[in-house]
């Protein structure tokens, strides 16, 4: 894991990108949460990678987007498929991290009551997002924003 | 074993996506942290949960499980049901607590095998 308390550059796309396809997550929009990472998922396995592969992917892209929804404004999740990885990047507009040991902590979190209510925010979703990752870099500044960028090799 | 099967044994009640019920049930997870379901659950388990707005569908569609039974008798509000039956999800409502309706489940997959 990599961790940058100045917000990084966007990944961008080489000649290896066989597939590049971006979406949207409106921030605080629990009505929506979820809709990013079945598209996602449902590209994957039109693509026909293995099952394993599909649920890290699941996984990872799902706590992100629902990070997005209950702290950020807005945000942007990019999916990237080159021949041996795959990647997706999530960059949202929001608070940042003001220290992101202690939000990697398993258990810790900010998260308000009505975002508890729903089960979230158990301090639970950076942590899976590190453990379901081949690679997992994270950066945030604080008043900007936060990008995560995790990888999943292909061959597991 | 199918959902059908479990819930004609436990008297469940279908909400939604009853032509889903012969889905198989490859065993069960109980729990309402959705991120802890989110990492630990398997495809075709049945998710045992107090929760009952509309993302656990999103979570019960991405890890592909046979279907959710809500505890307690309680209800899934009016969009849970709209997207678990776009989803075909079956929404099941049991009287019991999670407690008992876990073990009744469990005791129903081992019988069988």
């Amino acid at each position: 894991m990599v961790v940058s308390k100045k917000l990084a550059m966007p990944v961008q796309e080489t000649d290896h990108t066989a597939y590049k396809r971006s979406f949207y997550i409106e921030g605080g929009n629990f009505n929506y949460a979820g809709i990013v990472s079945t598209s996602i998922k449902s590209i994957l396995k039109q693509m026909d990678f293995s099952g394993d592969v599909i649920r890290k992917c699941a996984i990872v892209c799902y706590e992100s987007e629902i990070n997005v929804v209950s702290y950020a404004r807005k945000g942007v999740v990019n999916l990237m498929i080159d021949p041996d990885t795959i990647k997706i990047e999530v960059v949202d507009e929001g608070p940042g991290i003001p220290n992101i040991e202690q939000a990697m902590q398993q258990g810790y979190s900010t998260a308000d009551q009505k975002i508890r209510e729903m089960g979230f925010g158990a301090g639970m979703g950076l942590h899976n997002i590190k453990s379901y990752s081949d690679a997992f870099i994270i950066s945030s500044e604080l008043g900007k924003g936060t990008r995560l960028l995790m990888t999943i090799n292909i061959k597991q | 074993m199918n959902l059908e099967t479990i819930v004609k044994e436990l008297g469940l009640e279908v909400r939604c996506a009853s032509e889903s019920l012969k889905n198989n049930v490859t065993g069960g997870y109980t729990g309402d942290l959705l991120s802890d379901v989110m990492a630990n659950s398997h495809e075709g388990n049945i998710w045992i949960t107090r929760q009952v707005h509309q993302n656990v569908v999103a979570v019960a569609s991405l890890k592909e499980h046979a279907g959710i039974i809500l505890i307690n008798s309680c209800e899934p509000t009016p969009d849970t049901l709209a997207k678990a039956s776009q989803e075909k999800i079956p929404i099941m409502v049991s009287n019991l607590h999670a407690f008992e309706i876990t073990g009744k489940i469990y005791n129903l997959l081992e019988k069988k095998d």
